[in-house]
This record gives C-alpha cells, structure tokens and sequence, in this order.
C-alpha cells in the first residue's frame, strides 16, 4: 500500500461527492473539491463533510474560486465533471492544467478519454503524471484493470451490457409486458433514469464506453471516437419484440461490442440464460482473450458509491 | 410452432427458375427434416411427397436423437424427376415442414432476427419472398406480434436457415431490405456472445 495521496477533486456530483466523502476511508487526504462555481482549499484537508453539506444547502462547496481547486497543492486530480461530448471541455483542460504540472489524474468523465484520446495520452507522455480512467466503464466493476491485467493486445474483443437505464428498462418490458414509455416513466419515478433520458436510451453512454474500451484496445495505433461508432438505442424497440423473443428462449439486450476494427451499439437476440442477459440496472463485460478464454466481469455499473470505488482504486495504484 | 405461417416458397414463385425442367429422368434425394414430437407429424410430412409424385425409397425416423430444439430428426430417400422433387421440398416448407436439407443443398445454420416498425405496411410476403430469394437462406419460420394493427409498430421473427457460411449475406440481405423498408433488424448477437 502506498502512502495516502492529496487529492484535488474537480466535481461536485453523486460521483465526485462520493470520492469526497469516502477518501479518508481509504487513506487519502483531499485538499480541494470544487463544483462549476465554487471551491473550497485547505492544505490541511478539507471538510468534506461541511463542503457536500453546504452543496446541499445552498449549492456552492464553499467560497474559492473553483479555478483555486486546479492550482492547489495536491498529487492527483480527479476529474468527475459531467460527462461532454467533441471537444470535452472543460474536462479536458482540468486533465491538461494538472498533467503540465506534473501531476497525476483519474478521470469518471468519459467526455476527455472517448473524445480526445490521443490528445490525453499525448500530454501524458510529456508528462511525469500518469492517467487512470477505470471509472469511465462500467462504474464499480474493474474492467480497464483487468484489460490492463491481460495485456491489451491479447484481448481480442469486448462486449457487453454497459448501461444500466437502458437494461433496467429492457428488462421490465420483457418481465412485465409493458411498452417503452410506460417503463421509462416508471423508472424516472425511480431515480433510474434522468428527466433526459436520451444519453442513455439511444445509446451514447454505451457507445462511449466502447469508445473507450476500443481505444484501449487499440493502443496508439488507431483513435476512436464516438462518430465512428455505429449507435442505435432502445426507443424504437416494441413489447412486441420482447414477446417474439421470449417465444423462443431469447430476450433483447443494447449489447455493446468494441474491437481494434471499431464500435458497435444496439439491441441485440442474446440467449435468455446468456451471461450478457443480466437483468435490472447491472452491468456486465465479456473479454475475449487470445490466450485465456472468455472472461465475464458484472456488477453494478453505476452509482456514487460504487463509481467513486473504482476511483479510489485507481488512486491506489498509482505509483 | 404456433403462430408459424411457414415458407413463402412456392414453385410458381421465387423457385421457378431454378427448375430443372421436365424431361428429367427420376433421381434418388434425400431430404432431412426436424419434427415436432407429436402424432401425425410425421404422416403430415410424408402426404406433400406422394402427392406431388414422389416416390419414397425409406424413412428413417430418428427418435432416440432429439434435436437442442426438441425435434426429431427425420431422413427421407425420394426418388422423382429434378422439377418433382422442387416441388416436393416446396409444398414441405409451404406445409410448415422444417426442411433442414434438401438434395445437395444443406442449411447448416440458423440465424433469428426480430424485424421491428409498421411490418404490416411494409408489405411482410414481399420481404419473405425477397429473402428467401437469396441463395444462401432459406425461411425456416415467422412469427408475426402486431399488436395493434396496421400502421403501428409490431414485430416479426424470422428463423433463417444458412448454408454453412451463408449467414453473414443473409444477415446482409435482412439489412438491406429493411433499411429500404424502414424497419429496424434485432441482430443477434454474433462471435460467441453468450
């Protein structure tokens, strides 16, 4: 175990405030968090708990300038800003600000290592930081690591089911025979899916995921980004699809799939008792190896907690 | 099989041309089917032979090796002239016999898709007709679940059976005819993806 890092944490949402508030549990000291507008800094460590009870207060974490957060005296920053598409901003000039400085970064926002891979290991190269982003894929589940693990290059393919709204509503239809608008109002009621539900339902959440992993895959050989994956989501899938597919022992999954050759995402036939049937809101990723078979890593693929967890293991393993 | 409508082959159809004409002397073949494990299937099977002029050389009716979907599989030798025997293993699929080889012919594998949009209003015996006209598939079953009529989003599931090999143009075939009909293909899931 290395010894505890000064974490700066960028994001002030389920996942940042998740990092924020379970740092010390792991050892770690943060010494700025910031949201859009504001910002609290203390070398000492900060409050964390008085910071995210003020964001629900009154919605600042505290009085500084969150460009304060940027320009403190941490190790890591950690960047859980939402999620933006095409030029990632301003995501990705977080990342740049803590890498010229020599710092390291683990990323929960998708937007700087879907969209401007290249660019991200680019400034990592120039740079004694390294960069960590196992929490840009499948929340609290280790997959990157594990990619990390087997080497890259022997992984031939990824696939897998990688949002947790677009699954948990496939699978109500199909259990409950109910059709598309029926179940998303009920899992807005739930808190399962957003006012906006389209990130998730036409399948861009789970495209950049397979943006991710493809690049992953892929090395520095080729870039992807998320206009060259091939996108369909769930809306156009009826309960009467669901029906023809059970009849026959199969049910319909938005299935993502991520190779060296590119990214594909849309509702899929798998098998009923298929590993990649998962139900409700888990996830789950299968590797194919060129040496160790098929490997198959679920659990839950989103949450505060449960993101935070995985970025809180890439703090931990870094040097 | 409930809801099955069965092959939309038949010899005035899509096969016509492939007849061999009809001054050819009679010719042994052998058909393999796969059928449900219940009375009177197999006599079902055997009526569209005789009386489209086929002569049956034996049955072998394998019961003791039921298929991964529940059926039993069953070999016929026939002997009839090359345009008999066309019609023959037509009138089997339009019966809803599931015709796994034919002759020289062998679908060696199954391929499901879900078409899903107005599947009524998209004219579905034009799209089975098209891709069964495609020479690596042949439609094993449909199943149709429109629920709410013409007009409005239903779906189909079709079973294709490929020549060994044959999936990925078929596959092709689906795509393209629903992409000029503006419905969606439910793919399945290819590569071992289980």
């Amino acid at each position: 175990m290395t010894a505890g890092k000064r974490l700066a944490v960028v994001g002030a949402g389920a996942v940042g405030g998740s990092v924020a508030d379970l740092a010390a549990a792991y050892g770690h000291t943060v010494v700025a968090f910031a949201d859009s507008s504001s910002a609290v800094v203390d070398s000492g460590g900060v409050d964390t708990d008085a910071a995210i009870e003020q964001k629900s207060a009154d919605g600042s974490v505290g009085d500084a300038d969150p460009e304060e957060a940027l320009h403190a005296d941490y190790d890591v920053l950690v960047e859980a800003t939402p999620t933006t598409l095409d030029d990632a901003e301003p995501g990705f000039s977080h990342v740049r600000a803590a890498l010229e400085r020599d710092r390291h970064v683990v990323l929960a926002n998708k937007g700087p290592v879907a969209e401007r891979y290249s660019d991200l290991r680019g400034l990592e190269r120039d740079s004694d930081g390294a960069v960590r982003f196992e929490a840009t894929v499948g929340g609290a589940i280790p997959i990157l690591s594990t990619v990390g693990d087997l080497n890259p290059t022997h992984v031939t393919a990824a696939r897998g089911v990688l949002n947790g709204t677009a699954n948990f509503i496939l699978s109500r239809m199909a259990a409950e025979g109910i059709d598309y608008e029926h179940v998303l109002a009920e899992a807005q009621d739930l808190g399962v899916a957003e006012a906006d539900p389209a990130f998730d339902v036409e399948g861009t959440d789970a495209a950049l995921k397979c943006v991710i992993l493809a690049n992953v895959l892929a090395g520095d050989d080729q870039e992807f980004t998320l206009e060259d994956a091939d996108v369909a989501g769930i809306t156009d899938v009826p309960g009467s699809a669901l029906e023809l597919a059970a009849e026959d022992g199969r049910t319909i999954r938005l299935v993502g799939e991520a190779t060296r050759e590119g990214i594909r995402v849309g509702p899929r036939l798998v098998p009923q008792n298929a590993a990649l049937a998962v139900t409700g809101t888990r996830n789950i990723v299968q590797l194919e190896t060129a040496h160790a078979g098929q490997l198959n890593l679920s659990g839950r693929g989103a949450g505060g907690e449960e993101t935070a967890s995985a970025v809180l293991g890439d703090v931990g393993r870094l040097g | 099989m409930t809801s099955t409508l069965g092959s939309d082959s038949d010899s005035e159809g899509s096969r016509a041309g492939e007849d061999a004409g009809h001054d050819g002397a009679p010719q042994p073949h052998t058909i393999r089917l796969e059928l449900a494990d219940e009375p009177g299937e197999l006599l079902a099977a055997l009526e569209p032979i005789s009386e489209n002029g086929g002569n049956l050389l034996s049955i072998f009716h394998e019961r003791g090796s039921i298929t991964p979907r529940g059926r039993i599989p069953v070999e016929v030798d026939v002997e009839a002239t090359p345009d008999r025997f066309e019609a023959i293993v037509a009138a089997l699929r339009d019966a809803g016999v599931n015709v796994v080889q034919a002759g020289a012919e062998q679908y060696a594998e199954e391929l499901v898709v879900v078409l899903v949009g107005d599947i009524v209003g998209a004219d579905l015996s034009d799209t089975l007709r098209r891709v069964e006209a495609c020479p690596s598939a042949s439609v094993a079953d449909v199943s149709v679940n429109a629920p709410a009529g013409r007009g409005e989003s239903s779906s189909a599931r079709l079973r294709l059976a490929t020549r060994a090999g044959g999936g990925s143009e078929a596959l092709q075939t689906v795509r393209d005819l629903a992409e000029e009909k503006g419905l969606h293909v439910i793919e399945p899931l290819a590569g071992g993806g289980v």
